[in-house]
């Protein structure tokens, strides 16, 4: 029941208060980091909602899949057969390559190169905040997700994981404000870095002097460098340069070549010298 | 009494609007997506201020945090600093005409947008966008249903 006069403490006590316990959590938060097993319990406690949020939307794609017809499907089997045919004799000269540069890293006294892991994960979250560029995963702690991991999709890096709940884990994209990431240049090895610039078609380097031979159109690649992200993967290419003497770099404008925007699907990676595991869950085939 | 009634649908109304908050939209909509954690609660601020208080906005704000991936406390402080004017003066706006309540609405909104920018650019260098903004007026424009449609609900429910 509404009673006429208020009890307790002023409105003005209890914002006061509310604002100092928010403002510490804040400031354990940023400063110290001596949150993360709060976040990731609670990270685990928000997953039902970020389910439900995705519900609509594999309603609709499943009624498009039920729907498609017969000769659809006929057509998608043909060309992803034809498809496949063609990355198979690619991968036989691959394999050919591969025994080839262990041979001659051999030879030269240096390590071979081991192969990495992989697992598949479904986005299903996307952070809306435009100042944090970030997805969710359907993949956590528990498939052996750890934090810094490296994720790709089929075209390349798309950022890493910066939280691991029980069954959800957050991925930072390359395109958040606050992540950068070490390039090299393919053509001609130039070593750059990346920052991400809240736009997601957009990344930018930092400190180019403006005699750099980048051109419009060079590809790049992950250096390696930072220890998070393996080295030789596709990341961007290079849209614009800048040479504008009255600014102290030149400014260069990098396109990513992982469609941020449309990620549904995305790749885990372990590599060679990483700690934990993949732990796949049993897949049960969809058989309808 | 510690389970008073309609506890579940009050529940149900946060768990509602943070839905909406994290539903994935087409690109053409995402910016206009309105702010409906801050609607849902300025509406039962207004409505029921002696039962959801500071306390509610506090936890709501901390959720918020986790589901959009900021730094902790950033949502918690920019919805206790809307919510103060609006339990200050809850029963002045309650008496305002629609057109009215949804300007006030759109200052909230845009107040708390202020926060949490300033709060994202002092810790994370966060960059300005104008469409950052759109929200405030997509806010205003949708709070008299919203107005309309919560009243329906608290009535049915015993919220109270």
């Amino acid at each position: 029941m509404q009673s006429l006069f208020e009890r307790g403490p002023s409105i003005r006590t209890r914002l006061v208060l509310s604002l100092a316990i928010a403002g510490s959590l804040l400031f354990l938060d940023y400063r110290l980091n001596t949150m993360q097993p709060v976040r990731s319990f609670m990270t685990s406690l928000v997953a039902p909602i970020q389910y439900i949020a995705v519900l609509p939307e594999a309603l609709l794609d499943r009624l498009v899949y039920l729907s498609t017809t017969r000769t659809a499907l006929r057509e998608e089997n043909y060309r992803l057969q034809q498809e496949l045919l063609e990355l198979e004799m690619a991968m036989q000269r691959l394999n050919f390559l591969e025994n080839e540069n262990d041979r001659l890293r051999q030879l030269l006294g240096s390590d071979v190169r081991q192969a990495s892991r992989r697992m598949v994960a479904e986005v299903v979250a996307v952070a809306t905040d435009p100042f944090s560029h970030q997805l969710v995963i359907n993949k956590g702690s528990g498939n052996g997700v750890y934090y810094g991991q490296p994720v790709l999709d089929n075209r390349g890096i798309v950022g890493q994981i910066i939280s691991v709940g029980r069954n959800t884990a957050r991925v930072l994209l390359i395109s958040d404000q606050s992540h950068a990431i070490l390039l090299r240049a393919e053509r001609n090895d130039i070593r750059v870095l990346a920052k991400g610039t809240g736009d997601l078609e957009l990344l930018e380097l930092l400190y180019i002097p403006h005699s750099t031979e980048l051109i419009e159109g060079d590809i790049l690649l992950s250096s390696g460098l930072g220890g998070i992200y393996p080295e030789g993967y596709p990341v961007a290419m290079v849209d614009s340069v800048s040479r504008n003497e009255d600014r102290p770099y030149a400014r260069v404008l990098v396109r990513p070549f992982a469609e941020l925007d449309r990620v549904r699907t995305l790749l885990l990676l372990w590599p060679a010298n990483a700690t934990e595991e993949p732990v796949f869950d049993d897949e049960v085939p969809d058989v309808d | 009494m510690w389970i008073k009634a309609g506890l579940f649908h009050l529940l149900l109304s946060y768990v509602l609007a943070m839905v909406l908050m994290v539903m994935p939209l087409p690109a053409l909509l995402e910016p206009w997506r309105p702010d409906w954690l801050s609607l849902v609660i300025i509406y039962w601020l207004l409505a029921i201020p002696h039962r959801v208080g500071f306390g509610t906005v506090l936890i709501l704000g901390l959720l918020a945090d986790i589901l959009m991936g900021s730094v902790f406390g950033i949502y918690a402080i920019a919805l206790l600093l809307i919510a103060y004017p609006t339990v200050r003066h809850y029963q002045r706006i309650r008496n305002y005409s629609l057109t009215q309540q949804a300007i006030i609405v759109g200052i909230l909104v845009l107040v708390k947008r202020a926060v949490v920018y300033e709060l994202e650019h002092v810790l994370n260098d966060a960059v300005f966008h104008l469409p950052y903004l759109y929200p405030v007026i997509s806010s205003a424009i949708i709070w008299p249903w919203i107005y309309l449609i919560m009243r329906k609900y608290r009535r049915r429910y015993l919220i109270r």
